[in-house]
């Protein structure tokens, strides 16, 4: 299966282990790769990963200054009197930051696990059983997936100044679990699923529940928790919604507050840098542990957190 | 939170003919409509009725404080002529122009990059997919500090070749940019990913079989490599120019909610914020989004068009 350039005839044992030596270590039956000077390759990718990562790199290495270093000409990446974790303790111990990564935490965490219920029970209601009206509901939950959720904050907002739920967590969370592309993305992994592991259960006198919750929830795993993930990270780094419904110091979620006290403080950017390494940490983290699931699933169902 | 639909089929068996099961399981699926019903609830009480209450809206001249009485298709009208809204709407096609480019050319390269299976895999996916898992504000607080006129990377490196220094999100010529260099830099990985994807599907037998025909490395990708990748391209295109025309949090929050110098990075979604939460005009603000929601929609549907007409 590796490619090579000899000429058939000359196809010898030896020649074949060289072949296969000389190919590309990843190549699997029926998978390789198109033969570019690898060189130029390495280069160019090496380049293009050292700019992406430097924004990142440089973001860091300011938050480790304080705000003397980090003002002083010329621009050094290792400022005179060394690095400091100053700039992390008033962020810190100044701001409510760590207030606002539990709301972060909280908001995020209970929107996950409402939208996962919700949207899983619905996608089995429409997957696998049938009722009056079930083909223009799912029709409608399709066509939901083109209303920006920007263009509702207006009615939304003086929806939840009608309900008294500006200014807490309910307001901040409820509107959020409305995830119509979720319920698309489960209901047509449900569709795949043999129908007879079910049929056999049905035999033995499993309700729909039953079937819902023993049959096709293990079955499912897998997308559950790219599913799970994908909405934890959207309304972890989710910003306008939040932003809109409250006003309250405590209860402002991370991406809101560090908008906030970045525009309270002035000119800080040592303490700006490390609010934002402090922000941006808990994903990255999560996704050195969930690096396969966030990117197989991006690829399978072509969700993304934003 | 927004998200793409990916027209293709997740890696599962295809659906079984539903006609026959759905015929076959009526009796045992009755009761199946409660399953649906705690979705239609959240659905219909926090999407559903913002949609027909924000149309609504867009025909009275509500205000934050209330009321608001019948207006007809007044505000529509001034809309239409309203400078800022075709001014919001002229920075809104131009970030969309100016980062649909970027977001289609840098992903399909770091894509094939990445695929010629050069050591330290997770390091590039890490390094190209990484910004894309940050907080928007995260985002805007490294690029106002990188922009930075005096103390900033780009203009300390531009300095160092004796240009400079520009004062990237000060100036009208060079605002939009600096938010359009944020943006790409932000959400290059997930398109990544799915050239990445679409990259890995390609069999490897159709390459050997053109090296045997003597095909070199650079003809394989012009005429194997990159005409397969068309659909995920279109795929990556249509969802990039709708995700763009949608820009609202990093441009806010970059030109510190003034929409930049002389309102040159304010996008039209901006402009509905303001008018709604600013100058407290509910109903002419419901009727811009609205307006701009039209297009939305037709985008989608020439978008569901395209895909329909070329899966037939």
């Amino acid at each position: 299966m590796a490619t090579t350039t000899a000429p058939a005839g000359s196809f010898t044992r030896a020649a074949r282990r060289t072949a296969d030596r000389s190919a590309p270590r990843t190549s699997v039956v029926g998978q390789s790769r198109p033969r570019v000077p690898r060189l130029v390759g390495l280069l160019a990718l090496v380049l293009m990963a050292f700019v992406w990562l430097l924004p990142l790199i440089w973001g860091a290495v300011s938050a480790l200054k304080d705000e003397t270093q980090i003002a002083a000409l010329p621009v050094t990446w290792i400022p005179e009197g060394g690095f400091t974790l100053g700039s992390f303790t008033r962020v810190l111990t100044g701001s409510n930051l760590p207030l606002w990564l539990l709301n972060s935490l909280f908001v995020a965490a209970v929107v996950t696990v409402l939208t996962v219920a919700v949207s899983a029970l619905a996608a089995y209601g429409f997957s696998r059983t049938t009722f009056r009206g079930r083909g223009w509901l799912f029709a409608l939950t399709i066509a939901a997936i083109m209303v920006p959720p920007q263009i509702l904050i207006v009615p939304l907002f003086r929806q939840m100044l009608g309900l008294g739920l500006v200014d807490t967590y309910a307001g901040i969370i409820l509107p959020q679990v409305v995830a119509p592309v979720m319920v698309f993305v489960l209901k047509k992994f449900f569709d795949g699923i043999p129908r007879e592991l079910e049929e056999a259960a049905r035999v033995d006198g499993a309700g729909q529940l039953r079937i819902f919750w023993s049959i096709i929830m293990p079955l499912s795993r897998s997308i559950l928790a790219a599913v799970s993930i994908f909405v934890f990270i959207g309304a972890w780094n989710n910003f306008l919604w939040p932003f809109i419904v409250t006003n309250d110091p405590a209860l402002l979620t991370m991406p809101v507050g560090l908008n906030v006290v970045k525009n309270a403080f002035g000119v800080t950017f040592a303490a700006d840098m490390a609010g934002a390494m402090i922000g941006a940490l808990p994903l990255l983290i999560i996704f050195l542990f969930f690096q396969r699931q966030i990117i197989k699933g991006v690829a399978t169902t072509g969700l993304g957190g934003q | 939170m927004s998200t793409a639909v990916q027209v293709e089929q997740p890696a599962s068996a295809p659906p079984p003919p539903t006609a026959a099961a759905g015929r076959r399981s009526i009796s045992a699926s009755s009761g199946g409509f409660w399953f649906t019903v705690p979705f239609l609830v959240f659905f219909a009480a926090f999407l559903v009725y913002p949609v027909v209450y924000g149309l609504y809206l867009a025909f009275t001249d509500a205000t934050l404080a209330g009321g608001g009485g019948f207006a007809g298709v007044g505000n529509f009208a001034e809309a239409l002529g309203d400078p800022l809204v075709w001014q919001t709407l002229g920075n809104t096609v131009f970030f969309t122009i100016g980062s649909t480019i970027p977001l289609v050319l840098l992903p399909l390269a770091m894509a094939l990059l990445v695929h010629l299976g050069l050591p330290g895999q997770w390091l590039w996916r890490l390094a190209f997919f990484a910004p894309y898992l940050l907080p928007v504000t995260v985002v805007s607080l490294i690029w106002v500090w990188i922009l930075q006129p005096e103390l900033g990377l780009v203009n300390d490196y531009l300095a160092a070749v004796g240009i400079g220094p520009i004062p990237w999100l000060q100036q009208e010529s060079t605002a939009m940019w600096g938010i359009i260099a944020a943006t790409v830099w932000w959400t290059a990985g997930f398109n990544f990913l799915l050239y990445l994807a679409a990259l890995q599907n390609i069999p490897g037998h159709i390459y050997e079989a053109s090296a045997i025909d003597g095909a070199g490395p650079w003809r394989q990708l012009r005429s194997i490599t990159l005409p397969l990748l068309n659909p995920t391209t279109v795929l990556v295109l249509v969802l990039q120019v709708l995700a763009s025309l949608k820009v609202f949090d990093q441009i806010y929050q970059m030109t510190l909610a003034t929409g930049g110098p002389n309102g040159s990075t304010r996008s039209i979604l901006m402009y509905v914020y303001e008018t709604g939460f600013t100058s407290y005009r509910l109903g002419y603000a419901s009727a811009i989004a609205n307006i701009f929601f039209l297009i939305i929609v037709v985008l989608s549907l020439a978008q569901l068009r395209l895909f329909n007409r070329k899966e037939a």
